[in-house]
């Protein structure tokens, strides 16, 4: 369980970039952090993952409290960021130095095969696709087995094809040890096919506008009415965070109406 | 007729293989014809100076013809003159490239790896580097004699300042991305200095090594001008003192053909490291 309380983070120069975040993540639960640039969705992620410091407020993961990075937790950025020097392997590798080698090379070579790269392995990143890239990103986050894994909109420099098999490349290391996910999105479509709630946010200062359950079995059915009417949801919520003046009503309606629906 | 189709198979075929893309190796294999084209200048205009002296247009006193050059060099290879001025020269550069390369790389990874040494450190040695090398020469001489020492001393402190700002800024350029990756897997300062910065510092210090190597063979002449018995710089001065132009150009082709050989071997040497590089140095 990962939880979030009262947390706030206010920059050097006075820009109150989240304020107020209260957010707990169930053991295996996919969470999707949507919602316009500027609403603090990646602040949040790095608070998480430990990069950079919150002004107050704390964040707990089963009961202990995270002060800088940490080894349940892995992240995905917005950038492969892979490490030009090393090859493939190696980089996917790049975590599990403290393991031994026999364990290390079963553990990436497993990896490696459930991405669709074990022919890539001695390659430099050079000469992998950016979602070939992206790929092997997710991998060295996962080979560590984090029980928390965050992506900042790790598909969003991707084409739509590329970003769909990602999302079951995603899915498929996923179901092996299900962490806990919390993944940044500003694309509705990738919140609704991935995650079990989406958490809609508001920019200046950011904080959590509404949440929404998204119950769909898995695996989705990116064609059917349900997927369609989740998707309609989500962006009736993203309307109503960014026209603040009717707020307040238009949420609870949202929630009837979403109720009729189901 | 038959003479026709068959010349028309044959053109198709070629045709064919023109159309399928070469591939790598024999990209490689095939030798770029137009690399002759840099050695057209310099050898036509070797040919007319050589055939101006030949026909007594010019009197190639000053300026010896390429004929007159090559015996001059041939001479001093024979009689075994010309190898110890190299290896005299060589032994130079090398001493004062080592002492200056590595003083350069610490300082310059001190300089760059923390903001406190950084504020210490760099505004002296920027005024130490405002100061032209040469400037040192009577000093050294005071201080170190007018052996070897001095000439070693001034040439490593030729080499010491490209050095050792190709690596301070090499190190400052980093990527922070990349340096996060290493916050994320939890490195050590050590660790993340061996794993991350090191590596992504690589390429820039192979091109500040080449400089400081390239003001090494520069600074080696202005030491040997400053009173040597051997060394390549040595004959150019014996040759201007002695007023033998052939042996001055002699030594400049010696140095011209040193400088690039110590280069390539040095961009030899440290091609493994950095041969992960997404540049366009490996198609040009």
């Amino acid at each position: 369980m990962l939880e979030l309380e009262h947390l706030s983070k206010t920059y050097a120069d006075g820009t109150r970039a989240l304020s107020d975040i209260n957010l707990s993540v169930r053991q295996a639960e996919i969470v999707s952090l949507i919602g316009g640039s500027g609403c603090g969705k990646t602040t949040l992620l790095r608070l998480i993952a430990g990069l950079d410091r919150s002004s107050a407020g704390a964040i707990r993961l089963d009961g202990e409290l995270l002060s800088g990075p940490h080894p349940s937790v892995g992240i995905v950025f917005q950038e492969p960021r892979l490490l030009p020097w090393l090859s493939v392997f190696e980089n996917i590798a790049f975590g599990l130095e403290h393991l031994g080698a026999n364990e290390r090379k079963a553990r990436v070579e497993h990896a490696l095969d459930k991405i669709g790269l074990s022919e890539h392995a001695k390659r430099w990143p050079r000469d992998l696709s950016g979602g070939q890239q992206q790929r092997v990103a997710i991998a060295r986050a996962f080979v560590t087995n984090p029980t928390v894994l965050l992506l900042d909109e790790p598909f969003s420099a991707l084409d739509a094809f590329t970003r769909a098999s990602l999302h079951e490349h995603l899915l498929g290391l996923w179901e092996e040890t299900r962490p806990t996910v919390v993944l940044v999105t500003h694309d509705v479509q990738e919140a609704v096919t991935l995650a079990d709630r989406a958490v809609v946010m508001q920019p200046k200062p950011g904080r959590i506008f509404d949440e929404l359950s998204l119950t769909l079995s898995r695996p989705r059915d990116k064609t059917g009415l349900a997927f369609e009417n989740s998707v309609r949801r989500v962006l009736t919520a993203l309307d109503h965070s960014l026209n603040p003046s009717q707020q307040q009503p238009q949420r609870e309606r949202d929630r009837q109406a979403a109720a009729l629906w189901w | 007729m038959t003479g026709n189709a068959t010349s028309h198979a044959w053109s198709s075929q070629q045709g064919a293989a023109a159309l399928a893309a070469p591939s790598l190796a024999e990209k490689r294999r095939a030798f770029d014809w137009r690399i002759l084209l840099g050695f057209l200048l310099p050898i036509a205009v070797a040919l007319l100076w050589e055939a101006a002296v030949r026909f007594g247009l010019a009197q190639g006193r000053l300026v010896p013809p390429p004929s007159r050059i090559f015996a001059a060099l041939w001479s001093l290879a024979e009689t075994g003159e010309l190898w110890t001025h190299v290896w005299t020269t060589l032994w130079r550069v090398l001493t004062g490239f080592i002492i200056g390369a590595v003083t350069g790389i610490v300082f310059g990874a001190l300089s760059g790896s923390g903001e406190t040494v950084r504020r210490l450190l760099d505004p002296t040695l920027q005024a130490l580097r405002a100061i032209p090398s040469i400037a040192w020469v009577p000093l050294f001489i005071l201080w170190l004699g007018i052996f070897e020492a001095s000439k070693v001393a001034l040439i490593a402190v030729g080499v010491f300042f490209p050095v050792y700002l190709g690596i301070a800024g090499a190190i400052l350029s980093v990527d922070r991305k990349l340096v996060e990756v290493g916050h994320v897997f939890r490195l050590s300062r050590f660790k993340l200095a061996k794993r991350i910065l090191l590596p992504a510092v690589l390429p820039e210090a192979v091109i500040a090594l080449r400089s400081g190597l390239g003001l090494g063979f520069m600074f080696v002449v202005a030491a040997e001008f400053m009173g040597a018995s051997e060394g390549l710089g040595y004959l150019l001065v014996d040759g201007q003192q002695m007023g033998k132009p052939d042996q001055i150009l002699a030594a400049i082709i010696a140095f011209a053909l040193l400088g690039k050989l110590a280069d390539s071997l040095l961009v030899l040497l440290t091609k493994p490291l950095v041969r992960w590089q997404d540049t366009v140095r490996e198609r040009l």
